[in-house]
């Protein structure tokens, strides 16, 4: 791979555990500028976790993490920072149940940002327009399909202008039919440039936006490459077994 | 979407008392037979009740004690003080129910609560000023129907400054006898209105107080945690009387010399103390039951630790409390009865020294019943006004 300019992320030697047990075993990853990862492998091979120790929901307690410049440490700041520049979406949504389509979109922006009520509300109009559902702006999040709720939590972490996305798990907890409006929105996300992380087995949408593979197991990077490699050409054994298990239907 | 001419409007039944009495109380044969009886067996019951309320009681101890019972030995001649900020009030209310409960057809029938109870037997002069506050109400209401959007917020800001104008017009301002708002000392303060104030007061220190408690209690500072935990747990193992006993008897001794505490405000101080270690650990419940994602989501956008707490987890958190801190607030309103003990002449305190004048001697059973019957009608009344919030706030449902 060539590298042109810095790295948006700089992953070094991460480690973590969960009191005995050593759920990241060293992890060293380089993410380009734009570049849009779909990272993958079995149920507690690590992957959600270390997407999550990008933007400090978990501590890793061995190595360094470098986003855009700025360390991860415990300076409370440097994590502010790293985390309204680093959108998130969540397997269950995680919506405020409490507040409407737009107050959930525009919360952030309003208090974080200090934007005008105005400016964030214009934003998040258009934001909704991009996502298919302005007609659902005011209405709470309980009354909307879980499609149309993933939808609008992508909308919600755009709102914040992040330079990356992290998805994790995004269409887990959807039914079938829900999930082409998902990727959907996600597809276009990456075409348009943005820098996406994310931890997902529809091999559909890798093999549709995907620069690269990493496939996770037993907290461990075991194999990466592009999607033409990792498919048609998987070099591990394990890659190669975990494959024809997710593939197979 | 289904084509609009082919959906059929889901099925209702209407209801009526005669057709829900045919449903339900002479449905058959046997229904009918249990009802009659289930009806002989209440009166059976109820006979001997009624048979005083009617015929045997005295309720003259009532009417004749009626200003005391209500508001203790407050001097006559500042009493408009009273009706005035019990006006505000009732408009506050009035405005609050034209805004907020426009789709209820019957919630204004609440404002002509104070006319009805000018039937009571009061004097001349209140059943006066009973028949003005409901015209206040009134013309209140019909402000917050016409004019919602431009009065929703002078509303607000009304019920906001409405315990301080309470407890400056009860307890007056001027210093001399003879000035602007003479000052009337709590000493004088007694029956529902120094329940009532007791309970407000009680009710809105304790609140706040609470919710900081239950939030120092999850605090990561142990200096903090420790501090709400043995609070909490210092004051929930002794029971409210003797903090009132401590308030009334024990404080002066740790005060210096010369200095002096008001013993209504001590009372108040001593019933809000009580109440936030209970609250506290209420409000605790809630914020547990906020899933971790929540917190999660607020934080991957950047909300820091105060803003998560203030927009996400406590309008939350709060929302799923409302029956048990209303049940509370209930339990607060009733508590207050024990500062009688303590010497001071609420509502219940105030009733015990009417049955020490000679002339109504032996009439506990109507004394009682009275106070009992307060008690209840503001207790359902707090506890009717707490399911409409749910209602609208959609509890259980969003």
């Amino acid at each position: 791979m060539t590298h042109e300019k810095e790295p948006i992320i700089s992953v070094r030697d991460v480690h973590k555990w969960y009191g005995n047990f050593h759920a990241l075993k060293g992890i060293n990853l380089d993410v380009e500028r734009r570049e849009v990862i779909v990272i993958f492998g079995p149920s507690g091979s690590g992957k959600s976790t270390f997407i999550r120790t990008l933007n400090r929901l978990e501590e890793h307690q061995r190595g360094t993490i470098v986003v855009d410049g700025i360390e991860l440490s415990h300076d409370v700041r440097n994590i502010e920072q790293i985390r309204s520049e680093m959108g998130m979406v969540f397997q269950q949504f995680n919506l405020f149940p409490h507040l409407t389509v737009m107050q959930n979109i525009t919360l952030a922006p309003i208090q974080v940002r200090k934007w005008t009520k105005q400016k964030a509300e214009e934003v998040a109009m258009q934001l909704l327009e991009r996502v298919g559902i302005p007609e659902q702006a005011n209405k709470y999040p309980g009354q909307l399909s879980g499609g149309q709720q993933q939808r609008v939590a992508i909308a919600r972490s755009l709102a914040m202008q992040p330079n990356i996305m992290l998805f994790d798990e995004p269409t887990s907890a959807l039914d079938p039919e829900m999930i082409k409006e998902v990727l959907d929105v996600m597809i276009e996300l990456a075409k348009s440039g943005m820098t996406i992380l994310a931890v997902t087995h529809e091999m559909g949408f890798a093999r549709a936006v995907a620069d690269r593979m990493i496939f996770f197991d037993k907290g461990e990077i075991v194999e990466q490459g592009t999607p033409e490699q990792i498919f048609n050409n998987p070099k591990e054994d394990r890659t190669k077994l975990f494959l024809s298990q997710i593939l197979r239907h | 979407m289904a084509n609009l001419d082919t959906m059929m409007p889901p099925v209702t039944e209407r209801s009526n008392i005669l057709r829900w009495a045919r449903k339900n109380l002479f449905g058959s044969w046997t229904d009918s037979l249990l009802t009659v009886v289930g009806a002989l067996i209440a009166y059976w019951a109820m006979r001997g009740f009624l048979n005083w309320a009617l015929n045997v009681a005295e309720w003259e101890v009532i009417s004749a004690n009626m200003r005391l019972l209500m508001i203790g030995q407050y001097p006559i001649e500042h009493a408009g003080r009273l009706w005035l900020w019990l006006g505000f009030l009732v408009f506050l209310a009035g405005n609050s129910i034209g805004i907020w409960a426009r789709g209820s057809r019957y919630a204004f029938l609440l404002l002509l609560a104070p006319a009805a109870l000018a039937l009571a037997p009061f004097g001349s002069e209140p059943k006066r000023w009973l028949v003005a506050l409901t015209l206040t109400g009134l013309v209140g209401w019909g402000l917050g129907r016409g004019k919602p959007e431009v009065l929703k917020r002078s509303v607000i800001a009304g019920w906001v400054v409405s315990l301080p104008i309470i407890v400056i017009l009860t307890h007056g301002l001027s210093s001399s006898e003879t000035g602007f708002m003479p000052v009337v000392r709590t000493t004088l303060w007694g029956g529902l209105l120094l329940t009532f104030l007791l309970t407000v007061v009680g009710i809105l220190f304790s609140f706040p107080m609470g919710v900081a408690l239950a939030l120092g209690r999850r605090s990561e500072l142990s200096v903090i945690r420790w501090f709400s935990v043995g609070y909490i747990e210092l004051v929930r193992g002794v029971p409210l009387i003797t903090i009132l006993f401590m308030a009334q008897l024990m404080l002066p001794l740790f005060l210096p010399d010369g200095w002096t505490l008001d013993r209504v405000l001590r009372a108040m101080v001593g019933i809000t103390l009580f109440s936030a270690a209970y609250l506290a650990e209420n409000v605790r419940g809630g914020l547990q039951a906020i899933p971790k994602g929540q917190y999660e989501a607020a934080e991957a956008l950047g909300l820091n630790g105060v803003q998560t707490m203030i927009f996400i987890i406590l309008p939350q958190a709060l929302r799923l409390i409302i029956p048990i801190l209303v049940g509370q607030f209930i339990g607060v309103f009733k508590d207050t009865s024990l500062v009688a003990i303590v010497g001071l002449l609420d509502l219940l305190g105030i009733g015990k020294t009417v049955l020490a004048q000679p002339q109504f001697l032996g009439l506990q059973r109507e004394v009682y019943a009275f106070i009992s019957l307060i008690f209840w009608v503001l207790s359902y009344g707090m506890s009717y006004l707490s399911q409409q919030l749910e209602v609208r706030l959609g509890v259980g449902k969003r």
